[in-house]
């Protein structure tokens, strides 16, 4: 491909922002070609400077930012534009025609109050002279392309009457339509479910081979690198560390942080040794006589959000049935409205439940008073999705984890729980003199770290994990969950792991249960779900998984289209 | 998340307010804060050393030499001259500022709190509270302050007030107008902060409503405050100056007052005599204009779109990888252990 003129051509390109607290430079010397007809993907963790890179290339860089270097791009016409140097009405006529550009949330990057179809035309209309009618035709024609049903009739439905993949179907629609040659995808599936997603990444393979762009896309996730990049280019700091070949970079990676990356992504499988060792070990403890408890109980649970001025009210939970044993971790998977997060909500009592029953720790959660639920509170721990928001802002580590204390009566203030909250944070390997910060000045992992020595502050008897690793890059998050892993051990308290991601669920849960529209369809180990999935939806869902291996992908990918074709 | 190893905390002068904001601001904006903060400043100061400035007391005719006479143009013993009623204009000017200074302060001390527990109380607790609150607001916030003001200066003080009626007259009427801006904009805050995690997860600590409202919640909620704040100065200046411009204002003999000074000067203006009206009209124009540019540069700063920064050229890459950070968390658990040790 190397005789091919490249249709980019980053040259030595630095970028550096003005800052409250001084110049950062997010970029420092990158150097990077991307061939017409390729998928390349850029990987790396938040602020490695991958998506600095692709808004470079598209010149969508905040003012606050300076670019040295050079960012050549190669029009269909031959011309030759250094982005860099460019602007203005220049600039304006470039985007859409030779690159554009997929956004991570396509609910925001759709305008709500105006037809799809209309916002397809729009971006037709903004660079060629063609008559509405035609603008229009070529709208429901894209459409069509990019696997909409019935297209001619639902180009004039409004964002919202779409589903979450549908729209990054029309969000791809639009910048396929002018056929640019090249392709910019922010995180183009981050915020879709696996099942979406694989259908997603399939279309972006066709926009490669059918309308023979080049596709740049920015992922953290290297199960999607390994299922449709070409050539990867990993970024560290700022800077490319390593570019090759997908199946080269997989088979041999060679710089140090590369071989990390691929460590610390998940696999399926990885848990299963783990959880039948202490299957044995309960299984001990029955034989002794100790008969437990089980910590949860719920049957036929039902929660109803309640409607508005008189609607029926939606029905999240539609009775579900499980148990959770001291000591042991339940492993919630489900898409996004499942209904996962809302029974972990009602567990912790933030979401009243409607019907059925569900025991926590011996109280009756159906039509629980909040007086009577309190004293139990001390027993449970919640750990929240996203680390950055849980911490009160304004106060520091050290008084975020005192809370606790302080609302059951265990201690007066901070200063008195001073010893217990550095106690703590050793638990989770955060240094002592971390409390005296303030929850910004951490990082995401660090800050999850400490967010879990909050949950296990008064050593609950349940803890409840509501996606606590999502909001982490890949390498982060290996790390949270061993520690989350040691402290299980350690503690021994019961644990509802509520994920999206299989194989995260695979590492630490002794029993999965798989949510689908708020019943669950199955439940059982680790073994037995992923290892020999019985529902149809939990077999489409282990196969959706992207795995970090372009050849093991690739087999899976055609495996998932015949249970699609099925 | 990019999180930079953490600096040394600031010194505690740099973390104050407004000196805080001063020193994030740049070109412009810096400007605009700095002409606001002088010319609050100097009201401030001549407000506080009146007695000291004043060549004169604000209801004194005459002086050793005898009577001042009216409308004296200006001159070595009268610099901003004297006004119909034979007043020095520059010891009004100046006494003058003690009254605005006061009417601020209590406007906006009557209203803040006020207005900041109810917005608090009814975005936390919500329900049909919350929407009986909310009407009432809207419902005050359609009264003109001036006719509100009118009223009020009527019931204390029968129209014709002393100092201190004057002063309560318009800032009662400011307050009632200004608690519910107080009210909405925290409760619009705490509306927000409210679905935040953390305040989710002090309920499932167990924490008491009470506890989540004043120490999550209210203190997360103030950041356009200080915005409000002195818009609300200014306002209450303008009203008091309008109650003195139709005449409800305080009397000549209790207190100096800008719009009653300005009232008195209507005719002077057609005549000629131009310093009885300018004089006061100014100090009115730049008591509000000093608020509101500190007030709209502190609103522009507290928020980063509307911030310009410095062009950067250069700047470190900083460290965001888990690996630098596993080494800088290990150091830090280094040097705490030392520091233990010893």
């Amino acid at each position: 491909m190397s005789d091919q003129k490249s249709i980019v051509a980053i040259d030595d390109l630095s970028v550096s922002f003005a800052t409250d607290g001084g110049d950062v430079k997010a970029i420092d010397g990158v150097t990077l070609d991307v061939h017409p007809r390729e998928v390349l993907a850029i990987v790396g963790e938040s602020g490695s400077g991958k998506s600095v890179t692709a808004r470079t290339i598209i010149g969508l860089l905040p003012e606050t930012a300076t670019a040295n270097g050079a960012v050549v791009l190669q029009s269909k016409s031959g011309g030759e534009h250094n982005i860099v140097r460019t602007s203005g009405e220049r600039m304006r006529q470039l985007r859409g025609q030779e690159v554009a550009m997929v956004f991570q949330e396509a609910s925001t990057a759709l305008n709500p109050v105006f037809p799809v179809g209309w916002q397809i035309a729009e971006g037709i209309r903004a660079h060629t002279k063609v008559k509405r009618k035609e603008a229009q035709r070529m709208a429901v024609e894209i459409l069509e392309k990019v696997g909409i049903p019935n297209a001619a009739e639902r180009v004039k439905e409004y964002p919202h009457q779409f589903s979450g993949g549908q729209k990054q179907r029309i969000v791809i629609a639009q910048a396929l339509v002018q056929s640019p040659g090249l392709i910019l995808a922010d995180e183009p599936t981050t915020a879709l479910d696996v099942t979406v997603q694989a259908e997603i990444l399939d279309l972006l393979r066709r926009a490669r081979d059918e309308f023979e762009t080049a596709v740049v896309i920015i992922t953290h996730n290297m199960g999607v690198v390994a299922d449709l990049a070409d050539r990867v280019a990993v970024m560290y700091q700022g800077k490319l560390v390593e570019q090759a070949e997908v199946h080269e970079l997989f088979a041999s990676p060679k710089h140090d942080y590369t071989k990390a990356l691929l460590d610390a992504v998940p696999h399926v499988g990885m848990g299963r040794s783990r959880a039948a060792a202490r299957a044995v070990d309960r299984a001990e403890q029955r034989g002794r006589g100790e008969a437990l408890e089980p910590a949860v109980v719920a049957k036929g649970l039902e929660i109803t959000y309640a409607g508005r001025f008189g609607r029926s009210g939606f029905k999240a939970v539609k009775g579900v049935d499980f148990e959770i044993y001291p000591g042991e971790v339940l492993g919630l998977v489900g898409e996004s409205g499942s209904g996962k997060t809302t029974i972990g909500r009602a567990m912790a009592g933030l979401t009243p439940v409607s019907g059925g029953s569900m025991t926590v720790l011996g109280t009756e959660m159906l039509g629980v008073r909040e007086r009577d639920f309190k004293p139990l509170r001390s027993d449970i721990g919640f750990v929240f999705q996203d680390p950055a928001t849980s911490f009160n802002p304004l106060l520091t580590i050290g008084q975020n984890v005192a809370e606790p204390f302080i609302v059951h009566g265990k201690a007066e203030n901070a200063e008195d729980a001073q010893q217990q909250v550095h106690d703590l944070l050793e638990s989770v390997q955060l240094p002592k003199a971390f409390a005296d910060r303030f929850p910004h000045e951490l990082s995401g992992g660090q800050r999850q770290r400490a967010s879990l020595a909050r949950g296990i502050a008064l050593k609950p008897k349940l803890l409840i994990a509501d996606e606590p690793t999502s909001a982490l890059d890949v390498s982060v998050q290996a790390r949270v969950l061993e520690l989350f892993n040691e402290l299980q051990d350690e503690f021994g308290f019961a644990c509802l792991f509520i994920s999206h991601d299989l194989a995260v669920v695979d590492m630490l849960a002794d029993r999965i249960a798989v949510l689908l529209h708020g019943e669950m369809v199955e439940e059982g180990t680790g073994a037995e779900v992923l290892g020999d999935p019985k529902h149809p939806y939990t077999q489409r869902l282990l196969a959706s998984l992207p795995v970090p291996d372009p050849v093991e992908q690739a087999k899976r990918r055609e495996r998932l289209h015949e249970l699609q074709s099925q | 998340m990019t999180t930079a190893p953490v600096s040394k905390k600031a010194p505690l002068l740099h973390r104050l307010p407004i000196i805080r904001e001063y020193r994030k601001s740049v070109g412009l904006q810096r400007w605009m804060l700095l002409i606001g903060l002088i010319i609050t400043a100097l009201i401030l100061l001549m407000a506080i050393f009146a007695p000291l400035i004043a060549p004169y007391g604000y209801s004194q005719l005459r002086d050793d030499s005898g009577a001042f006479g009216a409308r004296v143009a200006p001159n070595a013993e009268h610099w901003f001259g004297t006004t119909v009623g034979g007043y020095d204009v520059l010891s009004r000017f100046i006494w003058g500022s003690q009254t605005a200074v006061l009417v601020m302060i209590m406007a906006v001390v009557l209203s803040l709190f006020i207005g900041v527990l109810l917005g608090l109380v009814s975005g936390y607790i919500g329900g049909w509270l919350d929407r009986i609150l909310v009407v009432v607001a809207d419902a005050i916030y359609a009264f003109p302050s001036l006719l509100l003001a009118i009223v009020m200066a009527i019931m204390i003080s029968g129209g014709q007030s002393d100092m201190l009626g004057g002063i309560l007259a318009a800032a009662l009427s400011i307050t009632v107008v200004f608690i519910p801006q107080y009210f909405r904009v925290t409760r619009a805050e705490v509306v927000r902060v409210k679905s935040e995690a953390f305040v989710e997860s002090s309920k499932v600590i167990g924490a008491s409503s009470g506890r989540i409202m004043f120490r999550h919640v209210l203190r997360n909620s103030t950041r356009t405050l200080p915005l409000i704040m002195t818009l609300n100065a200014a306002e209450a200046v303008l009203t008091l100056a309008g109650l003195g411009f139709i005449g409800f204002g305080i009397e000549p003999s209790s207190a100096a007052e800008w719009g009653y000074d300005l009232n008195r000067s209507i005719a002077d203006v057609a005549s000629g005599v131009w310093w009885t009206a300018l004089f006061p009209g100014l100090a009115i124009v730049l008591a509000v204009l000093g608020l509101t540019l500190v007030g709209e540069s502190l609103n522009d700063l507290a928020d980063p779109r509307l911030r310009t920064r410095r062009a950067s050229g250069g700047g470190k890459v900083q460290s965001t990888s888990v690996q630098a950070e596993q080494a800088d968390a290990q150091t830090d658990a280094d040097t705490g252990d030392e520091e233990a040790r010893a």
